[in-house]
This record gives C-alpha cells, sequence and structure tokens, in this order.
C-alpha cells in the first residue's frame, strides 16, 4: 500500500521560542492506516497535526498528504482532509445541522441554502446515514449546539469533518474532556467509520490506552521521536518481564540459579530477567529449593510509556 | 462546481451566517435601535432647539444623513472584529481548514458584517421618518450604492485594525478608542466647517469623516444647504473611501493571514 502521509526532516521553531517544537522528525503513514501519536503535554503533538493540516507553517523538512505538498499545494490537501481539533470548533449559535451545511458549502459541495429542507437529496441523506452511524438522533440535528454536550459535540463534529469524503480523518486529542462512557462510544464509531470508509486516522493522544487499537504508534517528547512500531512491537522493545524469587535457604538457591546459568540480581531475595512468563515456569520446574517467595512482574504499556518518558527526560 | 463558484458560493455561505446570527440575537438587534434613539432623538432634536436661530440648515436632517454613514461604517468594522471572537473561540479554525482563498473568508465577512450594518440603518430610517425627515424612496436610492460603498469602507477599517491584535480583549481595549473619537472628529452630530489647526489635521486623517461626508454630499447636492453642510467634494470623498477601502482590506487580510499562520 502506499504512503498517504510522507513526513521529512520536519522542523518547527516558534518565533518567541529558543528550541524546536519540533525536531527533525520523519514517519510515513499508509493508506486506510490506523495512526497515532503519543506523547505527553508539549512534546509537540498539536503542533505536528497543525503543520500537517495546514494551519501552521513549518520552519524546515517536507510534508506532503495524499501526494499533494502542504504548503504550495495546500487546497489540495484541504479538500482530502478532515479534521476534529482538540477544541470544539462549532459555531454555537447555529443548530448541528446548520453547522454542517456551513461545512459542506464551504467546501463547496452543494450551493448554498437558507434552510436544510432546500438542501439537495443528497446532501440530507448523507448528514442522515452519518447521524445514524455516530449515534445522533435526527431530532438533535435541528437544535442549537449551544444545549449539546460534550459527547454530543465531538459527534456533530465528526459527522461534519465526514461530510466531503476526506482521505485522511485527523485528531487532535479527540477525547478530552469526555467521560469514559462517550470516549468508548467515540472508538467504536470511529472504528466503523474507518471499516465502512476505509479512511486513514492520524489520532494525537497522550492516554495510551487509546492508541493501543493503532495499527502504528509512535511516541514523541520533546519534538522527537523517542519509539515508533505497532503496540505489540513497541511492547516487547519496552517491556522488561522478571521474576522474583526466595528461599530460606538462600544459599542452596543462589546456586541452582546459577547452574541454570540464569543472571540474577540482588543478595536475595533474586531478581532473574525473563522474556515471557512461560519461561517462568520452567525454571521453578527446575528448582529443588523451597522457596518461601514466587512473583512475576509484568508491566503494563502504560508503565513501559511512562518510563521512556521519564528517561527521555534524565 | 470550479474554482471561481467555489469560492463565491463560499463568500456567500460565510455571509448569511452572520445575518443569521443577526436575526436571532434579539439584544443586538435592540442595541442598535439604542444608539439612533439617542443620538437622533435626544442630542439631535436637543441641538435643534437651540441652535436653529442661527443655522442655515435644518440641524436634524444634518445628524440624521450623519447617524446613517457613522451607523454603517461602525457595525460594520465592529462585525468585523467579531472574527477575533471567532478565533477565540476556535471556530476560526473550521474556516481556516477549508479549501477556499483566504480572500474568500475576508471578504465573506465583510459581506456579510455589510449586510449586518443595512439591517441596523433600518432602525435609524424608521426613526428618521417618525421624526419627519424629509427622505424620498429615489433619495434613498440615490444613496443606496454609497451606503455599500461606506459599509464595505468600515469593514476594511475594522479589518486592518484587527489584523494586527491577537486577542478579543485588546481588541475590545482598542477598538473603542480608535472608533469613538471618529464621531467627533467626523461630525456626525457637530458641524466641523470651522475648527482649529490641529482639530483640522484630526479632522482630515480620521477615516470617517470621508464616509459621513459623502453620504451628506450625496445627499444634499442641489439644495441650498450644500454649502453649509457639506466638506469636500463628493468625487473626493469617493476617491478617498474607495482606494482606503481596497488598501485596508488588501494589507488587512495580508496581515491576518500571515499572523494566522506564522505563529
Amino acid at each position: 500500500m502506499k504512503n498517504i502521509i510522507e513526513v521529512k526532516n520536519l522542523i518547527k521553531k516558534y518565533k518567541k521560542s529558543e528550541k524546536n517544537s519540533v525536531d527533525n522528525i520523519s514517519f510515513n503513514v499508509k493508506e486506510g492506516e490506523f495512526f497515532a501519536l503519543l506523547g505527553p503535554n508539549g512534546a509537540g503533538k498539536t503542533t505536528t497535526i497543525s503543520i500537517l493540516t495546514s494551519t501552521l507553517s513549518k520552519t524546515s523538512g517536507n510534508v506532503e498528504i495524499a501526494g499533494f505538498d502542504v504548503e504550495k499545494e495546500s487546497s489540495a490537501v484541504r479538500k482530502n482532509i478532515g479534521v476534529i481539533f482538540q477544541n470544539p470548533s462549532l459555531d454555537l449559535n447555529l443548530t448541528a445541522e446548520e453547522n454542517i451545511r456551513f461545512h459542506a458549502n464551504l467546501y463547496g459541495l452543494y450551493l448554498y441554502k437558507p434552510t436544510f429542507s432546500l438542501m439537495p437529496e443528497v446532501y440530507q441523506k448523507k448528514v442522515k446515514e452519518l447521524a445514524k452511524v455516530v449515534g445522533l438522533e435526527e431530532k438533535d440535528l435541528s437544535k442549537p449546539v449551544k444545549s449539546f454536550s460534550g459527547g454530543m459535540k465531538r459527534k456533530l463534529e465528526i459527522i461534519r469533518s465526514l461530510m466531503h469524503n476526506p482521505k485522511v480523518l485527523f485528531l487532535d486529542e479527540p477525547t478530552t474532556g469526555l467521560d469514559p462512557v462517550s470516549r468508548k462510544a467515540l472508538w467504536n464509531y470511529l472504528q466503523k467509520i474507518r471499516e465502512e470508509e476505509g479512511i486513514t486516522i492520524f489520532l494525537t493522544t497522550h492516554y495510551l490506552d487509546e492508541a493501543e487499537g493503532a495499527d502504528t504508534v509512535c511516541i514523541i517528547d520533546n519534538g522527537k521521536i523517542v519509539q515508533y512500531g505497532s503496540p505489540q512491537e513497541i511492547k516487547d522493545k519496552l517491556i522488561d518481564e522478571y521474576m522474583v524469587v526466595d528461599a530460606d535457604n538462600r544459599e542452596d538457591l543462589k546456586s541452582e540459579l546459577h547452574a541454570l546459568n540464569l543472571k540474577i540480581e540482588g543478595v536475595g531475595p533474586f531478581k532473574i530477567d525473563i522474556k515471557h512468563s512461560r519461561e517462568a515456569q520452567d525454571i521453578i520446574n527446575s528448582i529443588k529449593t523451597k522457596l518461601n517467595l514466587i512473583k512475576i512482574y509484568s508491566p503494563s504499556l502504560e508503565e513501559a510509556y511512562i518510563n521512556i518518558i521519564d528517561k527521555d527526560k534524565e | 462546481m470550479n474554482n471561481y463558484t467555489h469560492n463565491i458560493n463560499a463568500i456567500f455561505t460565510i455571509a448569511f451566517r452572520d445575518i443569521t446570527k443577526l436575526l436571532r440575537d434579539k439584544g443586538r438587534i435592540f442595541g442598535g435601535l439604542i444608539f439612533p434613539i439617542i443620538f437622533i432623538g435626544v442630542l439631535g432634536t436637543s441641538l435643534q432647539s437651540n441652535l436653529e436661530s442661527s443655522l442655515q440648515y435644518n440641524f436634524l436632517t444634518f445628524v440624521f444623513i450623519g447617524v446613517i454613514a457613522q451607523t454603517l461604517f461602525q457595525s460594520t468594522a465592529g462585525g468585523i472584529i467579531s472574527l477575533v471572537e471567532d478565533r477565540q473561540n476556535d471556530f476560526a479554525q473550521e474556516i481556516f481548514i477549508s479549501p477556499i482563498s483566504r480572500y474568500s473568508i475576508i471578504l465573506g465577512k465583510i459581506l456579510g458584517e455589510t449586510m449586518v450594518s443595512f439591517v441596523q440603518v433600518i432602525g435609524v430610517l424608521i426613526f428618521g421618518f417618525i421624526f419627519g425627515i424629509p427622505l424620498s424612496i429615489i433619495g434613498l436610492a440615490k444613496l443606496l450604492p454609497f451606503a455599500i460603498l461606506i459599509a464595505l469602507f468600515g469593514g476594511s477599517f475594522g479589518l486592518i485594525v484587527m489584523s494586527k491584535m491577537n486577542s478579543q480583549r485588546s481588541a475590545n481595549q482598542i477598538f473603542p478608542f480608535l472608533l469613538f473619537p471618529q464621531f467627533f472628529l467626523a461630525g456626525v452630530f457637530n458641524p466641523i466647517k470651522v475648527l482649529p489647526l490641529p482639530l483640522e489635521i484630526a479632522t482630515k486623517i480620521a477615516p470617517m469623516t470621508y464616509a459621513v461626508d459623502l453620504m451628506r454630499s450625496i445627499y444634499y447636492t442641489g439644495s441650498p444647504e450644500y454649502t453649509h453642510t457639506v466638506l469636500f467634494n463628493p468625487y473626493l470623498n469617493f476617491v478617498v473611501c474607495a482606494a482606503l477601502t481596497a488598501i485596508f482590506i488588501g494589507l488587512g487580510t495580508y496581515w491576518f493571514v500571515k499572523s494566522e499562520r506564522e505563529r
């Protein structure tokens, strides 16, 4: 499959800042991929997504979306992307459907008409269909956005961003301010949209669990890429599993562990590095000394992530 | 849709959003009526009663025509400042991410606020009729094209001021300071035929002066009051208004788009 996003040596330095907010990063995203850009607050996620979506100029480097240069062919780029911003960018004084219509007209999909019923049938059908996908009721469409909850606003923004059939959907920390139920729902219909429309999803988040469903995770910190790969690859790379054992007779245990050619740490309890929990069973089976402590330690991806970010800070 | 019709469609879409918002905002419509009540009803009538004997023209009419120009100029200028509000509310992102020319965005906004200012002027006209200002349908039709120019002029003035401001707060603080003195410098409610030199210079710098005088020069053309009420030649007024509008729109859009992207 071909790349739909290509980023090469991207650097962004804000006018008033001394260091680079995005510091020479390169990556590609394939068509139809679910790509997650992960990192703590201030890592450079929003800066990166703003440059990729053509709302911020870069300092240097190359960015291409769907084969178009993000600066020289920004109009073509904009036609091919849908964007959900960190803060809802809805006009609160208009109704939900008016917000969608405003968008559809700006994108040149239909001629401006002052009411929903005057709009072409294709438009009406598409709005209703998308509302169904994200679970927004038809009667809510005619309500002012002012009366909407955070979750409903997100749903509306997703409907809006899909009206022009974008190739890539960018979401900048879309779950900020959502309760756990709305968060879960958002993931469900994003997956559904991805399956139905074959759309590429580019997501930024600082929640690790949100990135676990992604095809590729790219972790950035201080403007640099610190890890890149599938969630499983990152887990394998980052997570060190180990086992801790102890016995009343530590001398016997120690010589037995040495005999098994295992690297051990400590004077008791002993820490043993292992690759998989299965390995732990083999080790225990081979030990004759009576143990008084067995602990298998397997950190979560979350802990591993915090570890890299902490290491990066040192 | 080709690129040309796409942008025209977008301009109308942006413009009609402002109209829709105005029609839903009862407070703003009401506020638009308060100004003419104060200016024409109170200021105009009181000055008319006290100055009548020493003036060669009807003062109420003089103020009325001035207020029409001032309302068009001020309403559009103030409306453009709402782009800053959009930026603050994150709604600007939705507009700026769309595949249309940045000039279309600004033109749509100015067109929308021009229509809004015309709605506000209806309030002024109602008061004019109540107070018996001599104004015919033909007279109104004659003023219309110039009224459109003045509204665009106000919008372009708002744009150039706004393009250099980055927050709602600074806009709210600086804008009245740049706008309100112009009411008096432009002679909306006060004759400025004879002025001490420093004030005369200030008057000639204030853009609104030319807007107000353009409106009066058209209204009073061919009437005996013309020489007492009008400052400059109508052609001069027209050229100044049109030229400044073009310069303000060009430069203002350039600055605004630049500050939007190059942070």
